[in-house]
């Protein structure tokens, strides 16, 4: 019996999976039972064992008798952005001192004469630096000033930082500097952390790989502390299993890898919800799936193809301004690669200078909330449209288990927007929505075109408090025909990440020029990277080999073999943009610079429309990812709409199709069996959501509980 | 209680959504472009036109120098080709400095658009090419004819069919022939995203034309536009700099009139044309005119035919920034970069609290090539490598605050990785970190500059093309705050360095390059005790001065 554990910024997800027989006592038709609390910030190890009592309660189960627990948490990526982190300094080779101050030397925004650049994560006053240099090819230019690093390392222990992150120029092709460096320290001030760059992440660039050690030594030692007081109380109450944790890139690591590389788990919440929609879609089947999750203050969109969300060597956390690209520190890890938005249902409302309306960034969050939660907010938000447009029930909003007030949403809006437009509420709560559905459309068009995909034919998979309310309408906006809203909407990442196999991306950079290619220096590259993925995977699984591992059905006794998938991010040379190419093929030998160049060429024509002859090409960096098989249920055999589903009422709602008003019946979703059809207008009801269907949409109870939504022919 | 949407709400959306499709456009060129100054520095534009060549969007891009260029680029094409002669499948192209964005090594690209046969609209794009032949990129040449190949607007494709022709006369020209077809290439098909697109959306709201969208947009952005720039009494605004220019002071003047809703710059009283290519073609001028403008003014306003229109210049023909043929104007943002803090500068009492001080201005950018020399066991027929560099001193201090070190203002250009130029070429970057006590004083410090030292790498020399300003005219302070500390260029065994011109680093020898730092704001001594204090243990001042 597996638990699913998501502590976000404000609530703490906790997910049980019982035996997997439905209609078992409290658990859904999927077998789940889970609970949402506050997350409790000073110790987050506090409201998980409250979500995990009482899911254990509900079940009636003992704590002791869950086998493992995947975690996964953005409180790495909170203590960047609230810049609560270790005191910490930055050790680098002598000239650099400012790489991560200076960043790309532009303004995320043109137009902002008062702009205010986010500051660096180490100051300048605690970056120090060491005479050494080691050159592009890895040779060394200065040597390593051993007398200098001690001197140096006996100051950084009598100032008393509590992490040190190092990070010296060309480490990613050789690491010797740093890890004398390492050495030195640790004989210098013992018990310090110390993270360097050509472990934490071996990639070319300066500016991220120095953003990133700096992330994780600052993050470092209170996520260690925490994590290890979790596995402690969890011990505590009798559960012997291990404690897995997600990656940002959607594959678990043991505890003890992410307590070293805590910069790893940034994304890890947005990652299980992706994993969340890749199992749905294998479920169901599907090999092109567009993820779409909106909560309160954001929206996320992930393209899953052939059951994998797709994957980035960067990530951009901790945006200071309005998520605008640019304003945040990009770090170096292997991550799913989604495109996130300030669109979710706490998204404020307003008319700019030239009268159009603009919806988000900014976001009432959950205190004071939307105007129609009735504490205090007095901005027309994104909920307060979809209430004033019909498509929500005031009496059984949410898990909060709030009252809404309608009048408070359309005097909000009418203050706010309708007034300025000389719109009526309704006409006004209109253009909110249309805004808010075309800001995420546009997102979603351009992450298509980022990729080299066509949207339609796409299956939409929609989860998260406000998706399955807007899914529809962005799906019509989108060409997409079918749209899956699965159960567990509101907890969705903690669900994901029971579905999550173990994996492990390592990366590194080494150039070469393929027309310089030297099958001996890229074997041995792999195979370094080969033995580094593999041992984070097997290291989780013997972890978990007490407590039966993430798949109930492995037999514990076989270890698995992972699968190892090679990866080199190419260009042409004099391009910028490297683009990631699979190879399939365990060692090379000489053709090998031919079978690189075949694949890179196949890859940059689906990518660009066509390739360019005659022009040199160059891997820039090199990839393995080790994972082992997904745990995914016995596939969907789809289920037809047979019977009507009851209704539980009617009321006016907003068509989408139509564009106009229309009776809409209100549906509970709990009161709709298997095949059950629901035919739009109509709003589908749940504790946690509510799925709002078209006049021109039909929807259809699966049998898995998800509900397929598809355009009538 | 529900209306559907009124038809000005649709309007908005299809307006959100052409800003994103001239986004993608812009996209595709970034990812695909073979110019470094295109994917690291932005320098393309990306545009959507209406039947009479207005400019209804424009994708927000590094280059504030494509702000105004662009949008009357399509205007020029009408008059070329002729819309009876513009057929579906029709392809045009031009890098005519003055009828583009100021310099050969701008490409711009133009698709017309058909629906039902009738000609909608266009779609445009510009993008910065690695070569265009001639000279090279740089100030040397000292006439138009030098700089490499002139392309007058032509067709690159008509009714589907590639001129062939033209290929291959761009092929001979210019010295990485599939590079820049590359880029041509690029640019055309991205015209094509963008017509794919505007024609889903069209369907989407089944309109035949995109005039409806056209005046929306027009009409809500001239109404903003000219509100904001109320905030600007009527009347006339003066201010001149000094900057280094190419060998001789070049004094740039403006004369700013404001009227009802629009401003107009002349620029009478400024220095004549330079025998070298640092000169300004006005629709250049006039970009960094209206980008310094819309900052102050009009922050957020997207850019379209309407909002571009209120900004208008003049000036004597043949003065620096109104280069007419054949001046030389290959490095035309040397000189085109100041003119943003100029004209910012004349408004300076009028809106006190938006102008900053005067900043570095210019970027400090660098082309270097690589050659081997023997000795060290190594030959001579290594190949030779070209290593191009961007980089920003400090900008002007702002009425509130600091001003920003070591970041490019008015130009949008990211820097380049160190490890990565080093992976592309043979140099070695030794030091490139902020440049102490280079920010003028003030109540809000200027930002700092940085210190560069590089040099070739072993077996190697480099022949190095410098192209510097602010070293004799620093940045000037504003209301009582001190001027940024000059630039400085030397060499490490003492021996002259110019801030201008191509000059050699031979094997083993060091460059040093300290990029000035912004203008201070306010008096000095009203800085604030805490600022000051971190000023100190930060480093970014010393105490010893500079």
């Amino acid at each position: 019996m597996r638990l699913g554990v998501d502590v976000g910024g404000t609530f703490t997800d906790v997910v049980l999976e019982t035996a997997a027989g439905a209609g078992r006592g409290p658990a859904g038709a999927d077998g789940l039972v889970s609970a949402k609390v506050l997350t409790t910030a000073a110790a987050p190890e506090q409201g998980v064992l409250e979500g995990v009592e009482e899911v254990a309660a509900r079940a009636g189960v003992a704590v002791a008798d869950v086998s493992s627990v995947i975690h996964g948490t953005t409180l790495a990526t909170n203590a960047l952005i609230q810049r609560r982190g270790a005191f910490t300094a930055f050790v680098t080779t002598a000239g650099f001192r400012d790489v991560i101050e200076t960043r790309t030397e532009s303004r995320f925004e043109q137009y902002d004469l008062d702009i205010v650049l986010p500051p660096p994560i180490v100051e300048r006053r605690h970056r120090y630096t060491v005479a050494e240099r080691i050159g592009a090819q890895g040779q060394v230019l200065v040597p390593f000033d051993s007398d200098g690093a001690r001197a140096l390392a006996l100051e950084l222990a009598r100032r008393g930082y509590e992490s040190v992150a190092v990070g010296f120029m060309h480490s990613y092709r050789n690491p010797d500097h740093e890890r004398r460096f390492r050495d030195i320290l640790a004989e210098a001030a013992g018990a310090v952390a110390v993270s360097i760059s050509s472990e934490v992440s071996p990639q070319m660039r300066e500016l991220e790989r120095f953003t990133t050690v700096c992330a994780n030594a600052y993050v470092q030692p209170a996520m260690a502390a925490y994590l290890h007081r979790l596995a402690d109380e969890l011990r505590a109450r009798g559960m012997a299993g291990p404690v897995h944790v997600i990656h940002s890139g959607g594959g678990l690591m043991s505890l003890e890898s992410a307590a070293r590389f805590p910069v790893r788990l940034v994304e890890s919440g947005p990652a299980g919800g992706a994993i969340f929609a890749a199992d749905v879609a294998a479920r169901h089947g599907l090999d092109r799936v567009l993820s779409y999750d909106m909560g309160g203050t954001t929206a996320k969109i992930c393209l899953i193809e052939d059951g994998a969300p797709r994957t980035a060597r960067t990530f951009e956390a901790a945006r200071t301004s309005r998520f605008k690209k640019g304003s945040g520190m990009t770090v170096s890890i292997p991550v799913i690669d989604m495109i996130e938005i300030g669109a979710g249902g706490g998204s404020i409302a307003a008319v700019d200078r030239l009268g159009r309306i603009r919806v988000g960034p900014d976001s009432a969050g959950a205190e004071p909330g939307p105007a129609c939660y009735g504490r205090g907010g007095a901005m027309p938000t994104v909920t307060d449209a979809d209430l004033a447009l019909g498509r929500l029930s005031p009496e059984t909003f949410g898990a909060a288990g709030i009252d809404l007030a309608p009048d408070a949403a359309a005097q909000a809006i009418d203050a706010a927007v309708g007034e300025a437009l000389s719109l009526d509420p309704g006409a006004a709560a209109v253009g909110i929505s249309e805004v808010v559905d075309e800001n995420m459309a546009n997102a979603a068009r351009v992450h298509a075109v980022e990729n080299g995909k066509d949207l339609s034919g796409f299956t939409m998979v929609a989860f998260g408090g406000a998706a399955p309310v807007h899914a529809v309408r962005l799906a019509q906006k989108l060409g997409i025909d079918e749209v899956l809203v699965p159960p567990g909407a509101g907890v969705g990442s903690a669900i994901g990440f029971l579905r999550a196999p173990f994996s492990y991306e390592a990366v590194r950079s080494h150039y070469m020029a393929l027309d310089r290619f030297d099958p001996g220096e890229v074997n041995a590259i792999l195979a370094d990277l080969v033995t580094e993925a593999a041992s984070f995977v097997a290291e989780g699984i013997a972890a978990g080999a007490a407590g039966g591992g993430p798949d109930p059905d492995s037999d514990p006794g076989a270890a698995p073999e992972p699968r190892i998938e090679r990866w080199v991010y190419m260009r042409y040379a004099g391009q910028g943009w490297e683009i990631p190419v699979e190879v399939d093929a365990a060692s090379f030998d000489a053709q090998g610079r031919e079978l690189l160049a075949v694949e890179f060429t196949k890859a940059y024509e689906s990518l660009f429309g066509r390739a360019i002859e005659g022009l040199a090409i160059e891997a820039v960096s090199w990839s393995v990812r080790a994972s082992l098989p997904r745990a995914t249920g016995a596939r969907v055999e789809r289920a037809d709409g047979s019977a009507p589903a009851p209704v539980a009422g009617r009321r006016r709602m907003f068509d989408t199709a139509a564009m106009a008003a229309a009776a809409g019946s209100v549906v509970e979703r709990s009161s709709v069996g298997v095949g059950g059809q629901v035919a739009g207008p109509a709003a589908i009801v749940e504790p946690q959501t509510t799925t709002v269907l078209s006049s021109a949409h039909t929807a259809v109870m699966q049998p898995d509980g998800c509900l397929l939504i598809r355009r009538r022919p | 209680m529900i209306a559907a949407p009124a038809g000005d709400l649709a309007l908005q959306v299809m307006w959100n959504r052409l800003i994103s499709v001239v986004e993608e456009q812009a996209l595709s060129l970034v990812r695909t472009a073979f110019s470094t100054s295109v994917r690291e520095a932005g320098d393309l534009s990306a545009g959507v036109f209406d039947a009479q060549g207005r400019m209804m969007a424009q994708a927000v891009t590094g280059t504030p120098g494509h702000v105004n260029t662009m949008a009357a680029a399509v205007d020029h094409f009408i008059d070329a080709i002729g819309t009876d002669h513009m057929h579906p499948g029709d392809v045009y192209l031009t890098n005519d400095p003055w009828k583009g964005t100021g310099h050969l090594h701008d490409i711009t690209v133009v698709t017309p658009v058909f629906r039902a046969d009738r000609l909608i609209g266009y779609f445009g794009s510009t993008a910065h090419v690695v070569d265009i032949g001639g000279r090279g990129f740089g100030p040397d040449a000292g006439e138009i004819y030098e700089e490499g190949l002139f392309i007058p607007i032509m067709k690159l494709v008509e009714r589907g069919r590639l001129n062939r022709d033209l290929i291959a006369l761009i092929r001979a020209n210019v010295r990485e022939p599939d590079q820049v077809v590359g880029d041509v290439h690029s640019l055309a098909a991205c015209n094509d995203t963008g017509i794919e697109r505007l024609a889903d959306m069209l369907d989407e709201l089944g309109l035949d034309t995109v005039e409806p969208i056209a005046s929306f947009i027009f009409g809500r952005t001239s109404a903003a536009t000219r509100a904001a720039i109320a905030r600007v009494p009527p009347g006339t605004y003066r201010n001149t700099m000094s900057v280094d220019g190419y060998n001789e002071t070049i004094t740039l003047a403006v004369e700013l009139e404001a009227g009802e809703g629009w401003i107009h710059a002349d620029f009478a009283g400024t220095s004549p044309v330079s025998s070298h290519g640092i000169n300004v073609p006005i629709a250049y001028s006039r970009a960094y005119m209206t980008y310094g403008l819309l900052c102050a003014l009009a922050p957020g306003t997207p850019n379209n035919a309407a909002s571009l229109a209120p900004f208008t210049v003049s000036a004597p023909a043949g003065c620096i920034l109104n280069a007419r043929p054949p001046a030389p104007v290959s490095v035309r943002h040397v000189i085109g970069h100041f003119v943003t803090d100029l004209c910012l500068g004349a408004l300076a009492e009028v809106l006190a609290d938006v102008v900053p001080a005067e900043g570095s201005g210019a970027l400090w950018n660098f082309q270097a090539g690589a050659r081997a020399v023997s000795g060290a066991g190594l030959g001579r027929d290594r190949p030779p490598a070209e290593v191009l560099m961007f980089n920003s001193g400090g900008t002007g201090a702002r009425p509130r605050r600091d001003g920003l070190s070591a970041t490019a203002f008015p130009s949008g250009v990211r820097t380049m990785s160190v490890e990565a130029t080093e992976q592309v070429g043979p140099i070695v970057v030794w030091r490139k970190e902020l440049r102490p006590d280079s920010g003028g004083d003030g109540a809000y410090r200027g930002g700092l500059g940085q210190v560069i030292e590089l040099g070739p790498a072993e077996g190697y020399e480099l022949h190095f093309s410098a192209m510097f300003d602010r070293v004799e005219n620093p940045a000037r302070g504003r209301r009582g705050g001190g001027d940024g500390a000059p630039g400085r260029v030397r060499m490490d065994d003492g021996s002259p360095f110019d801030a201008k011109g191509k000059q050699l680093v031979p094997a083993g020898r060091r460059l040093t390059f300290e990029l000035p730092g912004g203008g201070g704001w306010g008096d000095p001594a009203l800085r604030s005790p805490e600022l000051a204090r971190d000023d100190l243990a930060q480093g970014y001042v010393t105490g010893s001065g500079p």
